[in-house]
């Protein structure tokens, strides 16, 4: 029986190695990814296009834009000196960032008065606008503080210390790469399994494939493992990358890590077999693949987290195995996750890759064109 | 057709009147398909409305009720207070804990998001010189998240030195404070600039995929290869398989836009026109760029592969969606200029949250028109040069 599967295993490899441009699909376009992505995917804001305007000459208001000026987080592009400048400016999107002091800023302050400077920020992209406003605040509150020392003014009685652990400066490409893992080799994989079944049930060679001895059990074996193995290859390949190349700190157990993508790899080839199986051509299992990708990677909490989602889309997200993987490798990566919290996302996982690879193996039989 | 007369073959040019009629074949024909195979409408008008409701409600970077834990170590009047106002906060959930190595077990298990912690002496210290310490210990794996809650504990801790000063008589305001005004958006819903962006990915999908997967399966089963021996002109082709789907897409973009604004509430400030215009042409763009994956794959397997994997991820990722092109490295940059999506991303948050900006519209509409141009340019060379 093994042999058969092997000879099985070895055609398949063959389908996918020997059309040369179906192979450059599978090594080329994820290593780009990975470059590109690893770099582009932050949420980390840098260099924000700045417009100060500024219409107080005293030493405060100057000092406080120098700090503007000297964090690396702003780059300040334009000083304005009337009002109506300030739409212009956000307007064209020639900036994202206005800051506004006004003329009695200095006075204000020297005389104890509650001095006010206006951030006016882009609010077409919220989430930009957000962060950069989190900036402004720090830079406001450490003028502050050392207003408050150079001038002898009580400190407030209580200060707030904050830490992050896992990830102290909080690179979001710590968090952005681990998921790459689960992104790349889940569309690798499932783009590589789709198409399988349908391929052949378009040249009829699925049909001969029934008739042979083999049985669906030894022709879903057959399926998988090649799939299993470019997927595998696929994430370890990545997850080197994030390692050697982008330095993100692998500080759980590799052991761990490979059953959860073991597990995860096998889920995917599960959701892909299906889909090719109920396919009857390439184009619709293409289109059931997209169909499953799309939702999957924004459902996943790759991009946005599960938690700010409505109850009952959180509910869908429990069938989807990118998000149990998402919560293992990034857990591996940053927490070193303690074995019981990820063991509870393995068994999802396997629950999924049990049904949806027997549903596969079921359909093979009774869904005949 | 006769395909018997080889005269038809050498005679390339037809009177106009015949080209418009060939023309009009043409996309009868392609017409009829889409019609037959119910797939195609399916995916125009069907999967717009599933992607934008499960997106639409699924994608949100508003976090509201993050569970924090919160260690006492000795509780007291003062620090029922602060967990007070914490705990009134909508933003937070607050679980209280007995100590600390409790509340980091909760933390490592993803129970919780932060911890507080008020160490024994915070009373005491309060009327000390350097003040209490309030330790405040976030979980920085998500980064974007961390920086949220780190937001709104300081927010609440803010709210609570003020009413600390207003009790004891002596107001604790800082020497500067930050008034923010946040344009186009003032209630800060992110939904309002995801759900455009949202557009302009399932635009895209819809876009290229459907022409990518459409025009491949001509290639494959030969019937392109029969198309171009007849005397109907490349460009005749080309336009006979853009009209039927620009139509498709444009119908799928109305649907969408509808949704936005009834659907999702979110405010429409352009002008139709102006929404119709460069709609239009990043469907040109879109068709343009599945033609030319299709003519170069040639085979459904890889026009569908290539689709997914250089439309809809660079369009995720790369069109300023989510993530802030400014902050990107310089040569990621230069890349996201080829991207399509990145000009509607930008030309539909505009319209629909700020207005009719020709500043920002006519650039990226002159950027889409040149991508469809190329795009198109560029199939029309491949398919001619596929003859020989």
């Amino acid at each position: 029986m093994w042999r058969r599967i092997w000879a099985l295993i070895i055609k398949e490899f063959f389908a996918i190695w020997n059309d040369k441009r179906s192979r450059a699909v599978i090594i080329v376009p994820p290593l780009i990814q990975l470059m590109v992505f690893g770099y582009a995917a932050t949420f980390d804001v840098s260099h924000v296009a700045t417009a100060i305007y500024n219409e107080d000459r005293g030493v405060a208001a100057s000092k406080l834009v120098a700090r503007f000026a000297g964090s690396p987080a702003f780059h300040v592009v334009y000083h304005l000196d009337a009002q109506r400048q300030i739409a212009q400016k956000i307007d064209s999107r020639a900036v994202s960032l206005v800051i506004h002091i006004g003329p009695t800023f200095t006075r204000d302050l020297l005389t104890g008065r509650p001095a006010t400077i206006q951030a006016i920020v882009d609010g077409r992209e919220s989430n930009t606008a957000l962060i950069i406003l989190g900036y402004v605040n720090q830079i406001v509150e450490n003028f502050d503080q050392s207003w408050s020392l150079q001038t002898h003014q009580p400190l407030p009685p209580a200060r707030l210390v904050t830490r992050y652990w896992f990830n102290p400066n909080l690179q979001s490409r710590w968090f952005i790469i681990p998921g790459i893992v689960a992104l790349l080799s889940m569309v690798v994989t499932i783009v590589v399994t789709a198409l399988t079944i349908a391929r052949e049930r378009e040249v009829g060679t699925f049909e001969q494939l029934l008739v042979t001895p083999f049985s669906p059990l030894e022709i879903l074996i057959g399926k998988s493992l090649p799939a299993l193995a470019i997927g595998v290859s696929e994430g370890t390949f990545i997850i080197l990358a994030a390692v050697l190349w982008f330095h993100v700190p692998l500080r759980g157990s590799v052991g761990l890590l490979y059953a959860g993508l073991l597990l995860y790899i096998l889920a995917v080839i599960g959701i892909g077999l299906m889909v090719s199986s109920l396919a009857r051509t390439q184009q619709q299992a293409m289109l059931g693949a997209f169909l499953f990708v799309v939702p999957a990677v924004i459902l996943s909490g790759f991009a946005t987290p599960i938690a700010n989602m409505p109850h009952f889309i959180q509910t869908i997200t429990l069938a989807n195995p990118m998000r149990y993987f998402l919560v293992v490798v990034r857990g591996l990566f940053l927490e070193d996750l303690p074995a019981k919290v990820v063991l509870a996302q393995l068994w999802p996982m396997a629950v999924i890759a049990v049904l949806t690879l027997s549903g596969a193996s079921w359909l093979f039989r009774h869904r005949t064109s | 057709m006769r395909p018997g007369d080889p005269s038809f073959a050498v005679v390339p040019e037809q009177g106009s009147g015949s080209a418009g009629l060939r023309l009009f074949g043409l996309v009868y024909k392609e017409a009829l398909q889409i019609i037959r195979d119910p797939s195609s409408i399916a995916i125009a008008f069907v999967l717009p409305i599933i992607l934008l409701l499960l997106f639409g409600y699924g994608v949100s970077l508003d976090a509201k009720h993050v569970p924090l834990g919160l260690v006492v170590e000795s509780p007291s009047p003062k620090t029922s207070d602060f967990a007070a106002a914490l705990s009134h906060s909508e933003y937070f959930q607050i679980d209280r804990l007995s100590d600390r190595r409790l509340a980091v077990a909760a933390m490592l298990s993803g129970r919780i998001n932060g911890i507080i912690v008020l160490r024994s002496d915070f009373a005491r210290k309060l009327y000390s010189a350097s003040g209490a310490p309030i330790q405040a210990i976030i979980n920085g794996t998500d980064a974007n998240t961390a920086r949220i809650i780190s937001g709104y504990v300081q927010g609440a801790w803010q709210t609570w030195l003020i009413h600390y000063g207003l009790d004891h008589g002596h107001s604790i305001s800082a020497p500067v404070s930050v008034d923010q005004r946040m344009w186009f958006n003032p209630d800060i819903r992110s939904r309002n600039f995801l759900i455009p962006g949202l557009i302009a990915i399932i635009m895209t999908l819809i876009g290229t995929l459907l022409t990518a997967l459409v025009v491949a399966r001509e290639w494959e089963r030969g019937t392109m290869e029969a198309l171009l021996v007849t005397p109907v002109r490349i460009d005749e082709i080309l336009l006979g398989k853009l009209i039927p789907y620009f139509v498709l897409g444009m119908g799928g973009m109305a649907i969408s836009t509808g949704m936005a604004v009834w659907v999702f509430g979110v405010p429409f400030r352009g002008s139709v026109l102006a929404l119709i215009t460069i709609s239009s042409l990043f469907m040109l763009a879109a068709l343009g760029m599945g033609l030319l994956i299709s003519t170069l794959a040639r085979s459904q397997f890889v026009a569908g592969q290539v689709a997914i994997i250089i439309a809809f991820l660079p369009a995720f990722i790369l069109s300023g969606f989510i993530f802030d092109i400014a902050s990107m490295p310089a040569a990621v940059q230069f890349l996201t200029h080829v991207i399509p999506a990145r000009y509607f991303v930008a030309a539909l948050q505009s319209l629909f949250l700020a207005g009719t900006l020709w500043q920002v519209l006519f650039s990226n509409s002159i950027a889409l028109a040149i991508m469809a141009l190329v795009f198109l340019g560029v199939t029309r060379m491949r398919t001619r040069k596929a003859l020989e």
